[in-house]
């Protein structure tokens, strides 16, 4: 049953972009990977390239992905996207290739896959989406899960014992081959507009084959955190963004 | 034809896949494959073709997955305990459906093991190994000439049914020399409306996925790759077969283990026995049809592997108690000789005289 | 015509090519080979050795028990391989540096101070080649000229003008065969 709207005499200001499918979205409501997705595919449209995009989408809350970007789509083993994109970029140079990861995909098990992709300097835009826990598998201990923070692995909250958080954006810094390294948030709007800028330029950069860009972004996971929307991104204000800081790390 | 070269297993496999236009390949340095990677590092590039030597094994069959989903021809090598690191890789391709090529030179385990031959990895690469109802095509080369030959082959059945292909070799083969002749490559048509290289204008996008989370679509996957798999059954076993006419014993053993079992068989036959030689190309599918056949014409099979008896099951479900199974089996590295196999194999062709 | 050759000596004596060089010679007279080295750790200094097949018809194994030759480089070889060696078959060994003697009375031995010969030469990589010739003379499986055409192949282009030298090694070997 659908409703009929007449947009007559109206000016349309907000739509679907054109690379997201009309699908609905499994993600919970409040939760950050919907304007995660939503940016990436606004760039899409503006540069152009939605019939020049691969992505590669994880395993995590986003395995979907594959089904809400109107691109061609390869879903990856748990960990291992930048693999699958080193092979997609080198084969393809003249194609943009994104991954879009969670933080057990990229930080974690697909460590490794992650550094060497950087380390590689392949010609790839990496999409890290950070909201420090396992939201898929149901609220588990991610490798950026805070101190003090009550996961369903950790149900005393994460001590040292488990390490501390990763803090990614620092890490891949040191690294020669990549070119661009920023971390962003989606929890205000300024932010929002902040992290399109820097997910625009991490495309872009892939005209000049100058190595790896890598924008991690902040996000929320209000069901996992147990907090209403509003509450979680508070949280991201209070406690991820002073262990986890946003700005450029690197800008070559 | 072109001119008849001397070279060592290895390097022939790399470069009949230089020649069946291999585009893309990725691999981790392992003994006794080496000389693979080294090959390709040299050759790849001169003709613009893609080598990357990757982290681990793990992010080689991955990025054969990556290849392969944009639909370019591909290939890794690797020696056991690294074909044991893809194999999550390898359940993935061949859900998602993926042509390549995947070569193991195999050596001795389990564990670490040991650089030296074995083929404790029948069970690995014909069972499945990964997680899943799958299979992969698996052929076995017991000489030079038909690493080049199966190399052909791989490359073309992989993508006759978007299957990955394993060719198996032990690090014998790998490392030994024979002549070898380059049959022309004929490149076969190849479909890549499905591969990911950016959504058509004018065409819907293509998604390269093993995630079906409705049950009911999951099997629907599986119906699709188990039709596939009869298919494959149906079209694809090799073997061949020495002095199986008159045999009253044969000897059932691939790659190295067929070499050695045919001097075995000729020993034998100079000491008055009557024994032939079965050997399968195609590991799967096993050429099970042919050991049946044979079973109710012979009194024995006897079994050579370098392993502790893996494929010997497949032997006994195909012989279906009929005729009498032997075997021998050396195993961790050792290999046994002719003469070795023909002590053990006369009693028991002494014993159904 | 089947002959099967182990080669064996020392890491780095030069054995795996040598057996190289004898298998290329098979090909240029159109014969099947096969050439089936140890590999591994073993080569790194300790022992090394190549089994050489030349035959008429396919080769069936390259995985031996027995061999109707053995070129032996060094003692440890000789310990292993001067047992496995088919009566009537050939014992060549370099008598410079291998210290044991063969009792066997069913096989041919040629013992040959073939890196003194190589001294002389002033080049004592020329050993091989000396022991390969004594070798063919006495069983002439191959020809001479098929050793030199597979020199060819074998050796890099920056070592052709050692061919002339490598041929004088195969007389000298073949001198002493006789």
């Amino acid at each position: 049953m659908g409703i009929e709207v007449s947009l007559e005499g109206k000016e349309i200001v907000y739509k679907r972009p054109k690379a997201l499918t009309d699908a609905v979205t499994h993600y919970c409501p409040g939760c950050g990977h919907g304007t995660a997705h939503r940016l990436i595919a606004e760039i899409v449209d503006e540069l152009g390239i939605q019939g020049t995009t691969v992505g590669v989408a994880p395993v995590g809350c986003s395995v979907f992905a594959y089904n809400y970007f109107d691109l061609d789509m390869q879903q990856a083993a748990h960990g291992r996207a930048c693999a699958v994109a080193t092979a997609l970029k080198r084969l393809m140079p003249d194609k943009y290739v994104f991954t879009y990861q969670g933080d057990g995909d990229l930080a974690g098990i697909g460590g490794n896959e992650t550094l060497h992709a950087c380390n590689r300097g392949e010609n790839i835009t990496i999409v890290f989406i950070n909201n420090a826990i396992y939201g898929m598998t149901g609220g588990q201990m991610a490798p950026t899960t805070l101190i003090g923070q009550k996961t369903t692995t950790s149900p005393y909250g994460r001590t040292t014992n488990e390490g501390n958080p990763i803090r990614m954006c620092e890490l891949i810094t040191t690294l020669p081959g990549v070119r661009y390294v920023e971390r962003v948030a989606v929890n205000t709007a300024p932010r929002v507009r902040k992290a399109k800028a820097a997910l625009l330029k991490a495309f872009k950069n892939q005209q000049e084959n100058k190595g790896t860009s890598f924008i991690e972004i902040v996000s929320n996971c209000p069901s996992n955190w147990k907090m209403t929307p509003l509450a979680s991104n508070k949280w991201i204000d209070d406690a991820m963004i002073p262990y986890f800081p946003l700005g450029v790390f690197k800008d070559q | 034809m072109g001119e008849t070269l001397l070279m060592k297993g290895n390097e022939t496999l790399a470069e009949a896949a230089l020649r069946a236009g291999c585009e893309a390949y990725f691999g981790y340095p392992i003994t006794p494959q080496s000389e693979v990677p080294e090959y390709l590092s040299e050759e790849m590039p001169k003709r613009g073709r893609i080598f990357l030597q990757a982290e681990s094994e793990v992010a080689s069959i991955n990025m054969l997955y990556g290849a392969a989903g944009a639909g370019f021809k591909a290939m890794t090598t690797s020696s056991s305990p690294g074909i044991s690191l893809m194999l999550e890789g390898i359940s993935y391709i061949a859900a998602a459906e993926l042509p390549c090529v995947i070569a193991n030179v195999t050596r001795g385990g389990p564990g670490l093991g040991t650089i030296q031959p074995s083929q404790g990895d029948y069970f690995q690469a014909v069972k499945g190994g990964g997680h899943g109802d799958y299979h992969m095509i698996v052929l076995a080369p017991s000489t030079v000439q038909e690493i080049a030959d199966l190399t052909y082959d791989a490359f073309d059945l992989c993508w006759k049914y978007r299957t990955p292909v394993m060719i198996m070799m032990d690090g014998a083969l790998g490392q030994m020399m024979e002549k070898v002749t380059f049959k022309e490559y004929k490149e076969p048509v190849r479909d890549i409306s499905w591969a990911t290289r950016g959504k058509p204008a004018n065409g819907d996008r293509r998604v390269i996925t093993s995630l079906h989370i409705q049950p009911e679509e999951m099997e629907r996957v599986n119906n699709k790759l188990q039709a596939k798999y009869t298919e494959i059954k149906k079209n694809e076993v090799r073997y061949e077969t020495q002095n199986c006419d008159d045999a009253d014993v044969v000897i059932v053993g691939f790659g190295l283990s067929a070499r050695i079992g045919t001097k075995a068989m000729q020993m034998m036959r100079e000491k008055g026995y009557k024994v032939g030689l079965m050997k399968p190309i195609s590991l799967w599918p096993f050429p099970e049809k042919a050991i049946e056949d044979l079973s109710r014409r012979v009194k024995g099979f006897y079994v050579l592997e370098l392993n502790a008896g893996q494929m010997i099951e497949d032997v006994r479900l195909a012989n279906e108690g009929r005729a009498k199974v032997g075997k021998y089996n050396r195993y961790g590295g050792m290999i046994y000789s002719p003469d070795e196999v023909v002590e053990h194999l006369e009693p028991f062709c002494k014993e159904l005289k | 015509m089947l002959e099967e050759i182990i080669f064996a000596g020392f890491g780095g004596q030069g054995v795996l090519s040598l057996g190289q060089t004898l298998t290329y010679a098979g090909m240029v007279e159109s014969r099947e080979v096969c050439w089936m080295p140890s590999y591994g750790p073993e080569m790194r200094g300790g022992t090394a050795n190549c089994a050489v097949s030349i035959s008429d018809t396919p080769i069936s194994s390259p995985i031996l028990a027995k061999f109707d030759t053995a070129i032996i480089l060094n003692n440890p070889s000789f310990e292993k391989f001067e047992p496995r060696i088919k009566s009537g078959g050939v014992l060549v060994y370099d008598s410079t540096n291998v210290t044991l003697k063969s009792t066997r009375k069913d096989i041919t031995i040629l013992a040959i101070p073939a890196s003194e010969e190589a001294n002389k030469l002033g080049n004592a990589r020329m050993m091989g080649m000396i022991l390969l010739g004594a070798y063919l003379s006495k069983r002439p499986v191959l020809k001479i000229t098929s050793v030199t055409k597979a020199l060819e192949k074998v050796l890099p282009e920056r070592y052709h003008n050692l061919i002339p030298l490598n041929l004088k090694a195969l007389e000298i070997g073949a001198g002493f065969a006789q």
